[in-house]
């Protein structure tokens, strides 16, 4: 009824003061107009001429490009560093994602109880994520740096050799993942918090009536009721796995010999340092399909939840 | 019995979590020592060292931090009044009575949740060379202004806007964007507050684009300068590296330690709403 009256309002024009000059859909696409503009320009179109560009060879010089048809995508799949980062990319989410999630949610766990301290706490768990990328990777560089930084230091009292933790291609991926982990665990911590604020006491109660024990009533009842936010959580953890580019660029270059090379660090090596843009639009269209996937599926899931981009 | 085991829980429970906050704090903690002692205490971890500020005043000289900090404050600031300004109005004429077309431009603006600008930098890159807007501080803010997560968190929330108010203040004479002033930006202020501080943080730390766009050291946000000084400029003096840090991070930390509550209540309605 209310929306009835909404549209023969604005149509007819006989309830509408006469300051209304224009009709409804047209300011409608006059308010909308500002946004669309920066959206077509700086979202759509991008998007749309990186697919494009994945079929043409980049120009060099005067020369014009030349097309490639599915040829740059051969060269994609022949390309070993395009695996390596893949594997690495998967390897960082197969790592970070569940080591995130689980400590989230003891950390959730414990300040969501009576413990003592637990503002603190929170405070500790929290805080990581509000420091810029390149400001934790600069901390923790220093703490892999061999023989003088801080995790071999306290290794030598105990005897342990010099580490170049970073500079070793066979623990360089598993330390930056460590600083990933320390940073976001505590972001997805706020997800359980809310979650387990929204349990109601009567559930815990009834379970602790029927004789069950903490640990009982933790996997009967409070995991089952925390797996919508787990599952929330997860996707998103999963795509900003894929995002990750600033902690390669600050801490290891991508280094040593490809092994911390992940998919958007690739990207960007590939159209800035080697300057192959159209190949570069290759690997981004794979990247974007296979995110839009990841994304398609969270909407799916999870519909009016979105994050921060 | 059970109350036995169950206190013996308890006790081994916040003995875990003390130890996990601490494992947790010790980084920062750790750059906060070496930041305000002298060098030779980089590792050197005794009570009485003397405290210094020398180090933040070498940082300072060592780099045009000045710069960076207003860089980043500029940029940071432009970027959420323009949010504000263009989402609101995107926002509001999708959440009005459907019109022709109002469902593709709602997936339109769906596809930029999906597709992160970071995989865009080669095609944004190209744009703003076109633009003439390569290394300025505009260049870096353009791609993020139609943020669809604005709009779409303000298209929910009028959309929860009682009818009948917007019924009266047109009966009262009221135009479309005094009804969008008058009424639904006032009662959308709490969503407002929680995305700037979403906005603001996410721009304070943004860093690939910033990065591919600024070549000149006068136009470099702070993520941007850190990296370069901590990179090139310093070689290995960690102290000076972890005042910089410190300081580079120090506004939205002392944002959030004293308004903690409004900085996670937001962060949690961006990811839920």
């Amino acid at each position: 009824m209310a929306g009835a009256h909404r549209q023969s309002g604005s149509v007819a024009g006989g309830t509408a003061p006469p300051a209304h000059r224009l009709a409804a859909p047209m300011q409608n696409w006059l308010m909308l107009l500002p946004a669309l503009l920066f959206l077509v320009v700086f979202t759509i179109a991008p998007t749309i001429v990186t697919i494009i560009d994945s079929f043409w060879f980049t120009p060099h010089g005067a020369k014009a490009a030349t097309f490639a048809g599915m040829a740059q995508y051969e060269a994609l799949l022949a390309d070993p560093i395009f695996w390596q980062a893949l594997r690495n990319n998967l390897l960082y989410a197969a790592v970070t994602v569940p080591v995130s999630i689980i400590l989230a949610l003891a950390m959730a766990l414990w300040t969501n109880g009576r413990i003592k301290g637990r503002a603190f706490m929170r405070l500790a768990f929290f805080l990581p994520t509000m420091l810029p990328m390149i400001g934790a990777a600069n901390i923790w560089i220093y703490f892999y740096t061999a023989d003088y930084g801080l995790i071999d230091q306290i290794g030598h009292l105990f005897g342990a050799g010099s580490h170049n933790w970073l500079g070793n291609p066979h623990t360089a991926l598993g330390a930056l993942m460590v600083v990933a982990i320390w940073k976001e665990a505590g972001f997805f911590m706020v997800f359980y918090l809310a979650a387990l604020q929204q349990i109601p006491p009567s559930l815990i109660e009834a379970a602790q009536l029927e004789g069950a024990n903490a640990w009982q009533t933790f996997w009967r009842v409070t995991l089952p009721l925390l797996m919508p936010t787990t599952l929330f959580v997860g996707v998103n953890a999963l795509i900003n796995s894929f995002r990750v580019v600033d902690q390669v660029i600050s801490m290891t270059g991508g280094g040593p010999d490809n092994a911390t090379s992940l998919l958007i660090f690739y990207v960007y090596q590939t159209a800035f340092s080697f300057w192959d843009t159209y190949y570069g639009a290759t690997i981004s269209t794979v990247l974007l399909l296979g995110l839009g996937l990841l994304s398609f599926l969270q909407f799916a899931l999870f519909g009016r939840r979105v994050h921060y981009r | 019995m059970s109350g036995k085991s169950n206190a013996f829980g308890t006790v081994l429970a916040t003995l875990g979590g003390w130890l996990m906050a601490r494992a947790w704090l010790l980084p920062m903690a750790y750059a906060v020592w070496a930041a305000v002692h002298p060098a030779a205490y980089v590792a050197k971890f005794e009570l009485m060292a003397p405290l210094t500020l020398q180090n933040f005043a070498k940082a300072f000289a060592a780099a045009p931090f000045a710069t960076y900090f207003l860089n980043t404050c500029i940029l940071v600031s432009g970027i959420l009044v323009m949010q504000f300004g263009i989402c609101t109005l995107g926002a509001f004429a999708l959440a009005r009575a459907p019109f022709r077309g109002q469902g593709l431009i709602f997936s339109l603006v769906m596809v930029q949740l999906m597709v992160t600008p970071d995989i865009l930098i080669v095609e944004n890159y190209r744009t703003l060379s076109q633009l003439g807007l390569v290394n300025t501080l505009t260049g870096i803010g353009l791609p993020y202004i139609a943020s669809a997560f604005g709009i779409f968190l303000l298209r929910q929330t009028f959309r929860s806007v009682p009818k009948e108010l917007e019924d009266a203040a047109r009966m009262e004479g009221a135009s479309p964007l005094q009804i969008l002033w008058r009424v639904y930006v006032p009662l959308a202020k709490p969503v407002y507050a929680a995305w700037g501080l979403v906005s603001v943080s996410f721009h304070w730390n943004n860093f690939l684009w910033p990065l591919i766009v600024t070549s000149s050291v006068n136009k470099r946000p702070l993520t941007v300068g850190l990296q370069v000084f901590a990179s090139v400029d310093q070689g290995i003096d960690w102290s000076i590296i972890s005042a910089a840090t410190l300081m580079s991070s120090a506004p939205l930390l002392i944002g959030f330690l004293l308004f903690q509550r409004q900085f996670v209540q937001s962060f949690m309605r961006a990811g839920i709403k």
